[in-house]
């Protein structure tokens, strides 16, 4: 052996592949970072979803409840009677027949916000301080009953409802045999315009895309009307539409906005104010706010100057819902309110102050028509406009020109939202 | 000779005792922390790899996707939030120096009265101020109205919904915030320095540029840290004076919380805002001078 003759390996290499090469700080750290993994993995969001209640449960519950003489009702703004007739509005009304205190606060600018506030304490089974809300269908209702978050309703409490009920208005699609919710209103979304600023008549869709108005039109920034009444405007379908559909109207929108001829995403809230001001001239509006942004613009002493047409192409059709959210305190004296406004008078009285589609068709009528002949002055006016106005009473006509929202799943939901949200919140 | 007398003492004594005061003292900050802060951000960070959908429940996959997706759809109102933040800053800066200036070095015995009409806003809910905004500025509001009535302005002209109205707003909300440390660093400025500087030929001008602002810094650090940050995330000003192309990143986060309950798309934007601002800050602090933000800190 000589002397220069070395090992296959050398002995540091050696040592250094073999000996463990682990710091004790390289392992705190390895740790530390599988531990933090751990923390993150352990984080998981549960659903929300609850058990639906079986049928017995739901009898007992009602036997259980007492009236409590308060009623905590959240409702959407220009969404109620407050001018008196015969010296009582429907909620006085309901007050004196009943003695239960009513809270009326007009909180839903739009279904997913409000919806967005109430349901953390949904999840939580916590009361949301709301004996009654007045929920659209096209989504939201959906989200409620298909989640078990509203009391289930027993119906043979609902007299007048069942007999008063106009047939489209029971047992609707999304809530099968009225089991959470009963229809507060119809309504039709359409446009609303101011004709002298416009300086014409509004006729089409198109008009909302007009450059001479530039700056001055609103749209609602929701994920559901704006999105449908597009697609509507563009010849679609919307119940039956698709992907492609969806960024076709996603880029039309895009246009208007990027072209500054829109000017501003509203809330129900900021339409009723923009028309009110003359801050919007021609806006996606709802059908009954506009009879009452003329009556409020009469009693400022400009009277009647915003009209409400549905374009030609079409509207969208949506029922309000009154539903009990789970753990509301009062539950009776919301249920007691939802079959009061069944009454034809009392249903009479609202529709012809809020001009929406009332869900008491005749009834509501015979009792207009029965009191004209009485009434007086500004309300027989008032009383002989409703009978024969096709947005309290539309005809099979009028309603053949609107449509139904798209319905959507969870998945295309999520497809729906990173489409339009963008959009909206530009 | 202090070796010798400490080998006398008894070898437990030569340990360090363990002090539980100092650490009782920070127990309350610490936990704090950890219940406020690090369980909140360690959860938002989960949040922001899961998927899922808010009924049946969100699972923890390592969707880095969330983040990709979060600025693929919102990488426009992230940029705007950041240059409004930079303008509200550099015009509260611009507006706030010289009002902290000249009460600081001009107020007098009234000092405490000016500081107190600065904050008489702050009695008003930062919303209801806000939306006292958009009543003046409406189209044919009270400011608008009367000069459209005079022919002074076309009939089109308007401030609500365009970013000029949702800077304008930011600026007036946080301007205190700029003025107030800045107030605190000028004030305690000598003003015999500037005399000093005055009497070594200096011009006011030079003396100011030399003496008074560089001794203003870390004033302007502050207030430029209180401005920039919550401006930067502000939702509240762009809801109510902004309208189309004036969305911040604010806005959007608040919308996929608590509309579309998207959590970890909100999570994973939130975290990228706060990444971009922490890095930001700290490129800010770099220039300046650190040791000079713990004097404000302190101070």
């Amino acid at each position: 052996m000589s002397q220069d003759q070395r090992p296959l390996l050398d002995p540091a290499l050696l040592r250094g592949l073999t000996m463990p090469r682990l710091t004790r700080r390289a392992a705190l750290r390895g740790a530390g970072l599988a531990g933090m993994a751990a923390a993150l993995a352990a984080c998981g969001v549960k659903g929300t979803a609850k058990n639906a209640p079986q049928a017995s449960q739901v009898q007992e519950f009602w036997a259980k409840q007492t009236k409590a003489g308060v009623l905590n009702f959240a409702n959407w703004p220009a969404y109620i009677d407050t001018d008196p007739v015969n010296g009582k509005t429907t909620l006085q009304r309901f007050t004196a027949a009943t003695g239960i205190k009513v809270n009326y606060k007009e909180v839903i600018q739009d279904n997913d916000s409000f919806l967005g506030k109430i349901t953390p304490s949904l999840r939580a089974g916590q009361d949301t301080g709301w004996d009654l809300m007045v929920i659209t269908n096209g989504g939201s209702i959906e989200k409620l009953v298909r989640q078990n978050f509203l009391q289930e309703l027993d119906t043979s409490k609902l007299p007048n409802f069942n007999k008063y009920a106009a047939a489209q208005f029971k047992n609707p699609s999304y809530d099968p045999g009225n089991k959470h919710s009963i229809a507060w209103q119809s309504g039709v979304t359409a446009i609303g315009y101011n004709p002298k600023l416009t300086g014409r008549e509004i006729t089409s869709f198109d008009d909302l895309f007009d450059p001479k108005f530039k700056g001055r039109v609103g749209m609602f920034g929701d994920n559901v009307d704006l999105p449908n009444f597009t697609m509507v405007g563009m010849g679609i379908k919307p119940e039956t539409s698709t992907e492609a559909d969806w960024r076709r109207a996603a880029d039309k929108l895009k246009q208007q906005r990027d072209s500054g001829i829109l000017r501003k995403y509203i809330d129900n809230a900021q339409e009723i104010q923009g028309l009110e001001s003359g801050d919007l001239w021609i806006s996606m509006a709802y059908s009954g706010d506009i009879f009452q942004i003329n009556a409020e613009l009469e009693k400022a002493g400009k009277p009647g100057s915003i009209k409400f047409v549905i374009p030609e192409q079409g509207g969208m059709l949506w029922t309000d819902n009154m539903c009990i959210p789970l753990k509301a305190k009062h539950p009776l004296d919301a249920l007691t309110y939802m079959d009061f406004v069944y009454q034809p008078d009392i249903a009479a009285q609202l529709a012809a102050f809020i001009e929406y589609i009332t869900p008491v068709q005749d009834g509501a009528k015979q009792a207009m028509e029965q009191e004209i002949p009485s009434a007086k002055g500004d309300q027989k006016s008032t009383l002989e406009a409703a009978v024969k106005d096709p947005l309290i009473f539309p005809t099979a006509a009028d309603l053949s020109r609107t449509h139904r929202y798209r319905v959507l799943t969870l998945d295309e939901e999520k497809v729906w939202n990173s489409i339009f949200e963008p959009i909206v919140q530009s | 000779m202090e070796q010798h007398l400490r080998a006398d003492r008894p070898v437990v004594a030569r340990r360090r005792r363990f002090k539980p005061a100092p650490y009782l003292l920070a127990l309350p900050g610490v936990v704090w922390l950890a219940v406020f802060f690090v369980i909140p951000i360690v959860m938002t960070l989960s949040v922001s790899l899961q998927t899922g959908n808010v009924e049946q429940g969100f699972q923890f996959t390592w969707h880095f996707a969330n983040y990709s997706d979060a600025l693929r759809l919102y990488h426009v109102q992230f940029v705007r939030s950041i240059i409004y933040g930079v303008i509200v800053t550099g015009a509260t800066f611009v507006l706030g120096y010289p009002m902290a200036y000249w009460i600081a070095f001009h107020g007098g015995r009234r000092k405490s009265f000016y500081l107190f009409l600065l904050l008489l806003p702050f009695f008003v809910s930062f919303v209801i101020r806000t939306v006292a905004w958009q009543f003046i500025l409406s189209d044919n509001g009270i400011l608008l109205g009367p000069l459209k009535d005079l022919h002074l302005l076309p009939s089109s002209f308007h401030v609500l919904a365009t970013s000029l109205a949702v800077i304008g707003g930011l600026t007036y909300n946080f301007l205190p915030f700029m003025v107030l440390p800045l107030y605190v660093s000028l004030e305690r400025i000598d003003p015999e320095l500037v005399e000093a500087a005055n009497d070594l030929y200096a011009s006011r001008m030079r003396a100011f540029l030399r003496v008074v602002f560089p001794l203003s810094i870390p004033g302007v650090f502050a207030g430029v840290l209180l401005t920039f940050v919550p401006s930067a995330a502000d939702y509240v000003n762009a809801s109510i004076l902004g309208g189309t192309s004036t969305t911040m990143i604010g806005n959007i986060i608040q919308t996929l919380y608590l509309t579309n309950n998207d959590y970890p798309l909100a999570s994973a934007l939130s975290f990228v805002l706060m990444a971009v601002l922490i890095a930001g800050v700290i490129i800010y602090a770099r220039v300046l001078g650190t040791e000079r933000v713990y004097e404000v800190a302190a101070g």
